[in-house]
């Protein structure tokens, strides 16, 4: 019944995966940003206090939500490949830093041109938005140490530890909000609650959060057929590999 | 029509979020198949280095 | 000779200080640094206390950082470079002793020497006199937690060429949250309200820290000396 979990550690194996899903997940992408975007814009109404600049939200909450979900994956990834030695997991933590680095930039640029509106100004050093650009550079930590070993595989296991210990500062991000004073709005969509928006607000909001998911998933397929072919560049498999 | 590229007057918060969201995925997509590309050139160069040590 | 964990501690301890002690040139640095960085500031912002007062928490932490950052790197450097690191790996003790006896020696010279010479600071920044025991204590709790998480930094670059500034680029998002809580408190201190939550707060981080670090720490040395 795992057999196909116990095949995700076989680098010839994922690279097949990968490469069957990610027209898959691209397109699933597609229909779902495509109908958040335009059912944000245009269908959903303008919010009672913050006006048309609400809208913002259908592009910075995916964004600010997908930089914890790739961070996340990324420890838990090179977790897998530093504690039960699967190459695959330092692959998948290799490709996703950089997907995950740029949404973490997107969610804060995209944050600071909603605050200037709302707040009244393009940063505040309040908890949720500096421990957001804490996760940025610990991004750029991970990114910065893996190649500057030697041995890829130390680069790979050192990258992972970082990651690991940097991994403590998602849930500060996530729970900033509701533990601190702060100036960022709490959870629109808690897991369990109703959440406080109507339909017609919320619907673009899910789809666009999927969507952004979907769209994770294929860049990191096709990340990852590049990390397998890189690391796996001796091994015999990929001379036929690479014919198709 | 033009209420809509207005929005409200926050027009120049909103789009160039759009733009910066487009812009960030196309870069990922970019990069991604760049990356991949560059390694199968990597993988092919190996390949043939290896023939012809071989020969 | 069978030593036991808590008599190895003591033996690496006191290398490690009869090692620092006989480069007096090398424990100073830091020190002379973390004096010229708290001189920075006033240079370049104001030189009126009333002013300084107000950011002396932030001056006195950012400086206690970043003079710490200069000798964690020569944490466990010199004992990789000629060796005596993997002897110490292979002699069967456990690694994360030598790492905790190596870290909590490094703090003694430098982070507690810090502590020490803050009040010469403080009055120099305008920190009054009775903010002064919370300084002391955020100061002390701060730079220990500090050692410890610039131990993994440390342990994760030993033996890389540009060592230093990747473990500057490492330890310094790590720190941030320590920096928040730590310079609050010497705030609350100085302003009159109570420092207490924020002492907690520091000591919660500091205990968090000295448990899983020494593991982080150990993990990272083996990945790079093996």
């Amino acid at each position: 019944m795992w057999t196909w979990f116990y095949r995700l550690a076989s680098p010839p194996h994922v690279y097949r995966v990968a490469a069957f899903l990610a027209p898959w997940l691209l397109g699933a992408a597609a229909v779902l940003i495509g109908y958040g975007v335009v059912a944000g814009l245009v269908f959903a109404p303008p919010d009672y206090q913050q006006g048309d600049a609400f809208r913002i939200i259908y592009v910075h909450a995916p964004a600010a939500w997908l930089s914890l979900f790739a961070y996340t994956t990324m420890a838990v990834a090179g977790a897998i490949g530093l504690i039960w030695k699967i190459k695959m997991g330092h692959a998948v933590a290799a490709a996703t830093a950089p997907i995950g680095a740029s949404f973490t930039l997107l969610g804060l640029m995209t944050g600071s041109l909603w605050g200037r509106p709302m707040w009244g100004t393009y940063w505040a050093w309040d908890p949720r938005l500096t421990s957001e650009l804490i996760l940025l550079f610990l991004y750029v930590g991970v990114m910065s140490l893996r190649p500057a070993f030697e041995d890829p595989g130390r680069g790979d296991r050192a990258a992972a530890l970082l990651a690991i210990v940097g991994v403590v500062n998602v849930p500060i991000i996530h729970y900033s909000v509701s533990w601190w004073n702060s100036l960022h709005q709490g959870a629109t969509v808690a897991k369990l609650a109703i959440p406080s928006m109507p339909g017609s607000m919320l619907w673009p909001l899910l789809s666009m959060l999927a969507g952004f998911m979907f769209f994770y998933g294929a860049v990191l397929c096709m990340r990852l057929r590049g990390e397998v072919l890189n690391r796996e560049r001796q091994a015999t498999w990929v001379r036929e590999a690479i014919k198709t | 029509m033009t209420e809509f590229w207005v929005m409200g007057g926050y027009a120049r918060f909103v789009w160039p979020c759009f733009a910066l969201a487009a812009g960030v995925l196309g870069w990922n997509l970019w990069s991604a198949r760049r990356y991949y590309a560059a390694a199968r050139v990597r993988v092919q160069r190996a390949i043939a280095m290896a023939a012809s040590e071989q020969s | 000779m069978n030593v036991g964990a808590a008599q190895a501690l003591q033996l690496i301890l006191r290398r490690e200080l009869c090692l620092s002690f006989r480069r007096p040139d090398q424990l100073l640095q830091p020190l002379v640094f973390f004096l010229i960085v708290t001189t920075l500031f006033p240079l370049a912002l104001s030189p009126e206390l009333s002013l300084l007062r107000d950011m002396a928490p932030g001056i006195l932490w950012v400086a206690a950082l970043l003079s710490s950052l200069l000798s964690l790197d020569a944490l466990f450097r010199a004992d990789a470079e000629d060796g005596t690191l993997e002897q110490l790996a292979l002699s069967g003790q456990a690694l994360s002793v030598i790492v905790i006896g190596k870290t909590f020696a490094h703090w003694l010279v430098s982070g507690a020497a810090l502590v020490v010479m803050s009040p010469l600071v403080a009055t120099a920044l305008g920190i009054p006199v009775g903010a002064f025991p919370t300084m002391l204590a955020s100061l002390a709790l701060g730079t220990l937690t500090l050692s410890w998480l610039g131990s993994i930094g440390a342990g994760l670059t030993v033996g890389l060429r540009r060592g230093s500034v990747l473990l500057s680029l490492i330890v310094l998002p790590l720190a941030m949250p320590l920096l928040i809580f730590g310079a609050s408190a010497t705030d609350r201190a100085i302003t009159g309200m109570s420092p207490a939550g924020a002492l907690y707060l520091l000591a919660a981080l500091c205990v968090f820290t000295s448990t899983l670090a020494p593991i982080a720490a150990t993990v990272a040395l083996r990945i790079t000396l093996e």
